[in-house]
């Protein structure tokens, strides 16, 4: 028998929370391949997957395990796969591949210290910007990030929604610390929990096309074999799902990806406030970070600075209504991140000229401890 | 009990059973004491050998800062990783160390025991010096019951050790309630000390 | 056979929607997919049940003109792209078309491994030994001393045996025919669908234009006939790959062994998770 463990309070690593929130999204199929610090969630997906009648593989390197995550995808079951640095660099063709053709699945990029091999077993967050421009061409993509075991199962959860709700790649960012991390966490019943499914089309399959065009900028989507066959390619294609060179056709292809994206930025844009209302000095960070950075904030509370925190749960499409509000309102910004500073970039992109934008990183593998950020807020 | 950050660090080298440990102490304390714990680890590549470090937040609010910042407890398993993570101590911080395998040590808090001695005495098995270790552990914790400890243990070890551990565990509880905490200073800073 | 052979290939053409081809005149490839058509009528298969996955080059372009469900993948990975669409729905016959540098250059891993785990696909690989959409590059299967515009003096490298490497591999059916042999094409490429497990079907295949062209083959008829003439049947034991323009090669059936496939091992696997 398979033990019920939704509604019991279970000690859980951030990787094992991902694989529970993924099957309470109604994931049933992954792939993966081996990789510090990411196997935990393939473990932990082979065993669990096969108990609720889904799927796990363990393919032959990343490329191919995000090529089976497409295919899985387009055959109508929900789908991810979980790497780290070396392995998300390889998933960038298919990355690619998954945008030109709208298929929903979940990529989890558990980051570690880099370039290439790096620092295994280390945490860092070096790979914001190639999370969002990794693979080639123009594209719009969803970036999501996590701080916490209950997050690594709620966030999931929400990056399964919005890639069927979008038909869009979800990547989600976690890094070791998170990964690895225990954390007490209860399951939620499976019924509170909101789950969203791609939508099916509902004309009859004659009538079908695929990449069509319609309000909300998102085709609807069959599943192979349900009697809409049609064609798939990484070619620009038009609404048939034919390759096309048309210069039109092209335009209004790649303009509707960006349209679906923007339409739905009033749910996309996630961040998470704290202590905002008085704040003279605003710390934006996410990920492991962003724990650190609320530890930070209430010593500086304490010690009578107005201090406050943007978590940001979405990385990219970059919450940029909610940074700047909130920059009209402060004296000064802090990023600290586990880079030379990438997130900064964008806070500075923003910057309506009204605050001063301060970045603390740090590149050692090691997370930046309250302390740290303490510091820097009483600098400024 | 009201906690606010109680803070546990555990050391040893890769193969020691350190990350195990420090597991079942978050379950004992996170899900049959019902606080909130985070659990964190740091290692290197090695399976066995190398340098090893597990900590254990306890708190009865949510833990925002998920790692130690000043530690209530710290094991340690060998000299190598005494040397590298004793320090941050709250004043009143208490070291425990494998008196067998640690013969410097940083602070004056200290309780030594012969973990790995024990372990080979009751179980035959250096192996479970770990859990010997932890039950020293348990009975110095003041926000742990023994009988929450025992249950964690029998929870999360093989099933066919079960035994073996839950007598090492004992082993390491009755060293430590022969262990005389008065000995000790109160605080590790010489002046507090004075005051009291 | 139903009708005029049209007619035929009309039942499974996008005839209204995607022609005219990609394709050379005279191109193999041609010959392949009427090959394909006769095999899954004979195989009596819906539609709707049937995926064609393809990756990059000239085959690649083969799923756009039948009317399955296609999916033309990236450079390479058809048979990843073909692993996760079976294992999702195992009802579905799933066949990947790939060129010989697309299998087993850049999806030589993918190939190897796919043969290995036996998950019930069929691979049916178009080998002319060339890179013929890029212009005529020397792919893993062009023959030792043969000329290609990267290897203008003269090729030094050895060909794959792409069908010998299916055999290692663990695949449950290897054969390899050619576009000459039309008819037992037909048939290994029917056994191949029907086989349950991974099979493969190497198809020797000409690419007149940027293969033929640079070694004295320059029109498909030579081709044609430089298969006929060096393509000789396999009786028993050892099978000779090509991998020279003057010796002969084997064609037929090189492996046909029964073992289960990937999905009924996994339905055990779900078995024992559920602690039954």
């Amino acid at each position: 028998m398979v033990p019920e463990l939704n509604g019991k309070k279970l000690l859980l690593q951030g990787n094992e929370a991902m694989v529970e929130g993924a099957i309470a999204a109604g994931c049933r199929f992954y792939a993966g391949y081996p990789i510090t610090p990411a196997s935990e969630i393939s473990e932990r997906m082979s065993y669990r997957l096969p108990q609720v009648d889904g799927t796990f593989i363990q393919m032959e390197d990343e490329i191919s395990s995000l090529g089976a995550v497409i295919g899985a995808s387009l055959a109508g079951v929900k789908s991810m796969t979980a790497t780290s640095g070396p392995g998300f660099s390889l998933m960038q063709e298919n990355l690619g591949y998954a945008c030109m053709t709208e298929v929903p699945c979940v990529i989890v990029n558990v980051m570690r210290g880099g370039p290439s091999t790096g620092l295994p077993t280390s945490p860092a967050q070096g790979d914001v910007m190639q999370a969002r421009w990794g693979t080639h061409g123009d594209h719009p993509i969803i970036v999501l990030s996590v701080a916490s075991v209950s997050e690594c199962f709620s966030i999931i959860v929400t990056a399964f929604n919005l890639s069927e709700k979008y038909r869009v790649p979800v990547i989600v960012l976690s890094d070791e610390v998170v990964a690895h991390s225990r954390e007490t966490f209860t399951i939620p019943p499976a019924d509170s929990i909101e789950v969203v499914d791609r939508i099916a089309p509902n004309v009859p399959p004659e009538w079908y096309k695929p990449y069509e065009d319609n309000s909300r900028g998102v085709p609807t989507m069959s599943s192979m074999g349900d009697g809409y066959r049609h064609h798939v390619t990484g070619l620009v294609h038009d609404a048939d799902g034919f390759p096309t060179d048309k210069p039109e056709d092209i335009e209004a292809f790649t303009k509707r990806q960006f349209k679906k994206i923007t339409n739905g930025f009033f749910e996309i844009q996630i961040t998470k406030k704290f202590n905002l209302e008085d704040a003279e000095i605003v710390v934006i960070a996410y990920g492991s970070v962003a724990r650190s950075a609320r530890h930070a904030v209430a010593m500086a509370r304490a010690q009578g600075i107005k201090a406050g925190l943007i978590q940001l749960v979405t990385i990219f499409p970059f919450p940029k209504n909610t940074v700047v509000n909130v920059m009209r309102q402060c004296k000064a910004v802090l990023v600290p991140e586990m880079n030379m500073g990438q997130i900064s970039r964008e806070v500075k992109r923003v910057n309506p000229g009204t605050t001063e934008v301060f970045k603390y990183n740090r590149i050692d593998g090691q997370l930046i401890t309250p302390q740290e950020i303490f510091e820097e807020i009483q600098k400024i | 009990m009201d906690v606010d950050r109680f803070e546990i660090r555990l050391s040893g080298s890769g193969g020691q059973g350190i990350i195990l440990a420090s597991i079942i102490l978050a379950e004992a304390t996170g899900i049959f004491e019902g606080y909130h714990v985070s659990q964190t680890q740091s290692y290197g590549p090695e399976a066995r050998g190398g340098k090893c470090k597990a900590e254990v937040v306890i708190s009865s609010k949510q833990i925002d800062y998920p790692k130690a910042v000043q530690l209530d407890m710290m094991l340690s398993m060998n000299q190598a990783s005494c040397d590298a993570y004793c320090f941050d101590f709250k004043p009143n911080g208490l070291l425990l160390v494998d008196s067998s395998l640690v013969e410097q040590v940083s602070t004056s808090r200290v309780v030594g025991l012969p973990f790995t001695e024990i372990a080979r005495e009751v179980a035959g098995k250096d192996l479970v010096a770990n859990i010997v270790a932890l039950g020293v552990l348990g009975y110095l914790c003041p926000v742990l019951s023994i009988k929450s400890l025992e249950a964690a243990l029998a929870a999360r070890v093989p099933k066919g050790t079960k035994k073996m551990n839950s007598k090492a565990l004992q082993a390491g509880i009755r060293a430590a309630e022969k262990f005389d905490m008065d000995s000790l200073p109160r605080s590790i800073i010489p002046d507090e000390e004075e005051e009291i | 056979m139903p009708k005029g052979m049209t007619e035929l290939r009309h039942k499974y053409l996008r005839h209204h929607k995607k022609f005219p081809h990609v394709w050379c005149s005279g191109c193999g490839n041609g010959i392949v997919l009427g090959a394909l058509i006769r095999a899954i009528e004979r195989l009596k298969l819906k539609k709707d049940d049937i995926v064609l996955a393809s990756g990059i080059g000239c085959s690649g372009r083969m799923p756009t003109y039948v009317d399955f469900n296609t999916v033309h993948t990236t450079h390479g990975r058809a048979l990843t792209f073909a692993t996760g669409i079976k294992l999702a729905k195992p009802s579905l016959n799933v066949i990947a078309v790939m060129g010989d540098g697309d299998a087993t250059a850049i999806g030589g891993n993918h190939f190897i491994h796919a043969a290995r785990r036996n998950l019930d696909l069929t691979a049916i690989i178009i080998n002319n030994q060339i890179y013929g959409m890029t212009g005529g590059q020397a792919s893993p299967t062009t023959p030792y001393g043969a000329n290609s515009t990267t290897s203008s003096f003269s090729n030094i490298e050895h060909a794959f045996s792409i069908a010998e490497l299916a055999v290692a591999a663990g695949a449950s059916f290897v054969a390899r025919g050619t576009v000459y042999h039309a008819a037992q094409l037909d048939k290994l490429i029917e056994k191949g669908i029907r086989k349950n497990g991974f099979s493969v079907v190497e198809i020797m295949s000409n690419c007149h234009v940027q293969f033929g062209r640079r070694n004295n083959m320059g029109d498909p008829v030579t081709m044609l006939n430089w298969f006929k003439e060096h393509a000789i049947s396999k009786v028993n034991g050892s099978s000779i790959p090509p991998d020279s323009l003057d010796d002969n090669f084997t064609i037929g059936i090189l492996a046909d062994v029964d073992k289960p496939d990937y999905i009924a091992e996994y339905q055990k696997i779900r078995q024992m998770a559920k602690g039954k």
